[in-house]
């Protein structure tokens, strides 16, 4: 009876359509950078552009989104992120170019302050079962205001050196050592979603809460984890978003919030089409930001950035609908 | 207003048509005959009852006069004296002066009387203002007309659940006062089963209810499986079984027994219950004193490799028990004990009841049981990830090939690991749910409607995976209202009515007419068992 029940995957053929849904962002990416490099071949098409622009100052984006993706993936929305990581930036450069404290103590505090938002966030939506959309927007308010009060509303320079060197200066085939710190992130997120059963709960939480808790699962203690590491991770993004420009200002770490989203959604179309996945989310990021230089080198003004990072994320998240559609069908 | 009863009792019509006059209605699915040439007629000013197990054809006969079925060709429907052309678009029944209350009451909790009771005018009438004031005003003349003391600003998820089936029944009737008025007809109510889940005061309060609307000079419809209730408020009653019109009856010259003989399609014998011969088999699991949700102090013992059946009315609670015994949801109080073990029922989770070896398949396949976009080994290896857990993280594979190797021994088809569980059929997917819980080997497995929706080839594995957790010396509760069901799997079963045991069913009592019929009779034994006999209550006592 064993015979004939099982089918091989293989032995029914390789289903192109779903290896182009695999890999489409990526084709779309290699599409991109071709069309820069026809239009404007002496600017775009240098390794520089890529070295620095793409793949090193861009770094900041990729950690906050492989944070994100995982309270998205346990079915919640953390909208604190940016806000988390402007903080961040901001009591480095205060505790440590300000007050003069060793650069260690100021990233200890960035990092204890990730885990109380954390918890504060899980605490509101788990304990009194509010919508994670509700209350990280309420959280993410607090913080702007917090952050406009340490500053005076100034923007702070002059933090070690050290941090800088280590960030932005300091290159590795010539892509600065932020670029590798992002991707070490990238590797450990997908060990834990692919290889460990905490990655295994994670997705079972996101997608039936119900079959999760009726399994054993402690939804409370998964969704809670998730948020604090989206808290803390992002809190990293905003120390390295430090070393990256020097200093710390109030207000154009919100910027990311969006990108951050964008790339999360577009990154959920790819590699494991329908599952935020860190890879995805590394190539959407990728993807994004050589749009955008492509259009800034174009000589594009800056608000397409907005157009393109919004257009982005509408388009991602119509994409996986259709992903979705495509399948239901396919099953009748 | 008791009047009405004997009134139209003796069958004399004021206005000759009849309200509903359906002849020759049939319906096949898929080549079984779900309603064979029935005919049901319903006098104006009537209460008329519409009884049958599950399964007899009662929701299919609704479901054509409500449109949502279309009958086989050949069905004849009047209403009023005026023939209606088969099959009714849906909606239609609006513009025939009929009204709808399903058991689920299709009310918004979180919103106001009044804003549920005009929901169906909100929802189609056009106009730029609502004149709040004059509504509000509106609202409590049709609650005063009724005797009902509802406050229109009140929201419907603060009122008790016996204001909520009244609203629901007024707004029904409300509804269709625009048609009544326009084809002067008396308009007709169905009533689908509102009273399982009201206590004994809120079915006299809705009783009222019904005849004040009978007084208004509309025919109801009254679908129920309490005989009682049917004795009670009825002119006359259909009853079906087997998809045909089992009779007829005038209410006032019919006695209970009539009514069960034509439910189950035979008399009842005076029962008595054997005692359960235990032989001296050792108790594996004991439940004691537990009382939470409808269920009120229930005990059993189980023995290992026995399988105890749990079934009952809608509404009586014996499908709550699987999950308030694995803490999926929480009991008042009780305890459980399994080998040695001794767990609080009040304070039990999941996980204490999963590292106690108790396994629990809910009834919603892809609600609470297993998530449909994921793949089989997710599903198959969730509760046993740890087990997985190698020093460099899980073993991808060894997951694969357990998922294989279940998959093989539970049948399921196609056997293809990667493959997501919503992308099998109902019955293999309950085969992978099963084989998910079963790789546990608990103690104690809790299934609730193991075979719904599964097709009858599967069905039988279900089955025979289920003896077979019992072989290997589990003890299994099965919460079912398919006799069929029960009767092939159970060694024992237990019939519940408002929260307690009323009856158990032992050896040669375990066969599908006798639970049937002990289950239509499970409210009057449970009224008998209020006032006072004992006699089941020692039975159990034996464990």
């Amino acid at each position: 009876m064993a015979e004939g029940t099982e089918v091989s995957a293989k032995e029914k053929g390789v289903d192109w359509l779903l290896v182009l849904e695999k890999y489409a962002l990526i084709l779309a990416w290699i599409a991109l950078i071709v069309v820069f490099a026809f239009v404007a071949p002496s600017s775009f098409l240098q390794w520089p552009t890529f070295s620095s622009i793409i793949f090193g100052s861009q770094a900041v984006l990729v950690v906050l989104t492989l944070g994100l993706i995982i309270p998205l993936t346990a079915g919640d929305f953390d909208v604190s992120v940016a806000a988390v990581l402007t903080f961040s930036a901001m009591i480095l450069a205060v505790l440590n170019a300000k007050m003069g404290l060793p650069l260690w103590q100021a990233v200890l505090a960035c990092l204890a302050m990730g885990l109380i938002v954390g918890f504060l966030n899980a605490f509101f939506i788990i304990f009194f079962r509010i919508h994670s959309l509700i209350v990280t927007l309420g959280t993410a308010s607090v913080i702007q205001g917090l952050i406009l009060w340490i500053s005076s509303s100034q923007t702070l320079s002059g933090v070690s050196p050290g941090l800088i060197d280590w960030v932005i200066v300091n290159r590795l085939f010539d892509i600065p050592l932020a670029f590798y710190y992002a991707m070490a992130l990238g590797v450990i997120i997908w060990y834990v979603f692919e290889f460990t059963p905490i990655g295994r709960r994670l997705l079972f939480v996101g997608r039936g809460r119900e079959v999760a808790r009726l399994s054993g699962i402690s939804v409370v203690r998964v969704r809670g984890v998730a948020l604090v590491a989206s808290s803390v991770i992002a809190t990293l993004a905003g120390i390295i978003n430090v070393g990256t420009t020097g200093g710390a200002d109030p207000l154009s770490g919100l910027t990311f919030l969006l990108p951050a989203f964008a790339a999360a959604f577009l990154g959920a179309t790819s590699i494991v089409p329908g599952r935020f996945n860190p890879l995805g989310s590394i190539i959407a990021v990728f993807f994004l930001v050589t749009g955008i230089t492509g259009l800034n080198f174009l000589g594009v003004d800056t608000f397409v950035q907005n157009m393109f990072n919004g257009a982005a994320l509408i388009l991602a998240v119509s994409l996986s609908q259709l992903v979705r559609g495509r399948k239901e069908q396919g099953l009748t | 207003m008791s009047s009405s009863h004997s009134d139209l009792g003796t069958g004399a019509p004021d206005t000759s048509a009849p309200a509903l006059f359906a002849e020759h209605v049939s319906k096949t699915f898929g080549g079984e005959k779900a309603l064979s040439d029935v005919a049901f007629t319903v006098a104006p000013r009537e209460v008329h009852g519409l009884l049958g197990q599950n399964g007899s054809g009662k929701s299919t006969l609704i479901k054509i006069l409500a449109g949502f079925h279309a009958p086989d060709t050949g069905a004849t429907l009047q209403v009023f004296g005026r023939p209606v052309p088969l099959p009714l678009a849906p909606g239609q029944f609006r513009g025939l002066g009929l009204a709808f209350v399903h058991q689920h009451l299709g009310l918004m909790p979180s919103l106001t009387v009044l804003e549920n009771l005009m929901l169906s005018e909100l929802a189609t009438r056009a106009g730029a203002y609502i004149n709040w004031a004059r509504e509000r005003q509106r609202a409590r003349e049709v609650f005063a007309r009724f005797d009902l003391d509802l406050d229109p600003s009140a929201k419907v998820e603060d009122l008790p659940q016996v204001e909520r089936a009244l609203l629901a029944i007024v707004r029904a009737f409300d509804d269709i006062r625009g048609e009544r008025a326009a084809h002067d007809t008396p308009g007709i109510l169905f009533l689908d089963e509102p009273t399982p889940f009201l206590p004994k005061e809120g079915v006299s309060q809705l009783f009222g209810l019904v005849r004040g609307i009978v007084d208004e000079g509309a025919s109801v419809i009254f679908v129920s499986h309490d005989v009682d209730e049917v004795l009670e408020i009825t002119d006359r009653a259909t009853i079906l079984r087997d998809g045909r019109v089992a009779g007829t009856l005038e209410t006032a010259n019919a006695l209970y027994a009539d009514f069960v003989e034509l439910i189950i399609g035979r008399r009842i014998e005076a029962f008595q219950a054997k005692a359960h011969d235990l032989r001296g088999a050792e108790v594996d699991v004991a439940v004691s004193g537990l009382t939470g949700g409808t269920v009120v102090d229930l005990s059993a013992d189980l023995h290992p490799g026995e399988v105890l059946g749990l079934t009952g009315l809608i509404g009586s609670g014996f499908d709550e028990v699987p999950y308030l015994l694995f803490g999926a949801s929480r009991a008042v109080s009780g305890t459980l004990k399994i080998h040695d073990k001794s767990y609080d029922l009040h304070d039990i989770s999941p996980q204490r009841a999963m590292e106690g070896g108790i396994a629990l398949l809910p009834g919603d396949r892809l609600g609470s049981a297993g998530v449909g976009d994921l793949t089989l080994i997710d599903n198959i290896t969730l509760p046993v990830l740890s087990s997985f857990h190698g020093l460099t993280g899980l073993k991808r594979r060894a997951m694969r090939r357990r998922t294989s190797e279940l998959g093989r021994e539970f049948d399921v088809r196609p056997n293809v690991p990667e493959r997501e569980l919503e992308s099998l059929s109902g019955g293999n997917q309950q085969k992978v749910l099963l084989a998910k819980w079963m790789q546990t080997s608990p103690s104690l497995m809790l299934l609730d409607e193991p075979t719904q929706g599964v097709d009858v080839g599967a069905r039988q594995q279900v089955f025979e995976a289920i003896r077979d957790v019992a072989e290997q010396g589990a003890a299994v509760i099965c919460a079912s209202t398919d006799y069929g069901q029960l009767a092939a799997i159970c060694d024992r079963v237990l019939i519940f009515a408002r929260g307690r045991v009323v009856r158990e069913l032992v050896g040669s009592d375990v066969t599908k007419d006798r639970i049937a019929e002990q289950t239509v009779l499970s409210l009057a034994l449970g009224n008998q068992g209020e006032a006072g006999t004992t006699g089941h209550s020692t039975e159990q006592v034996h464990g």
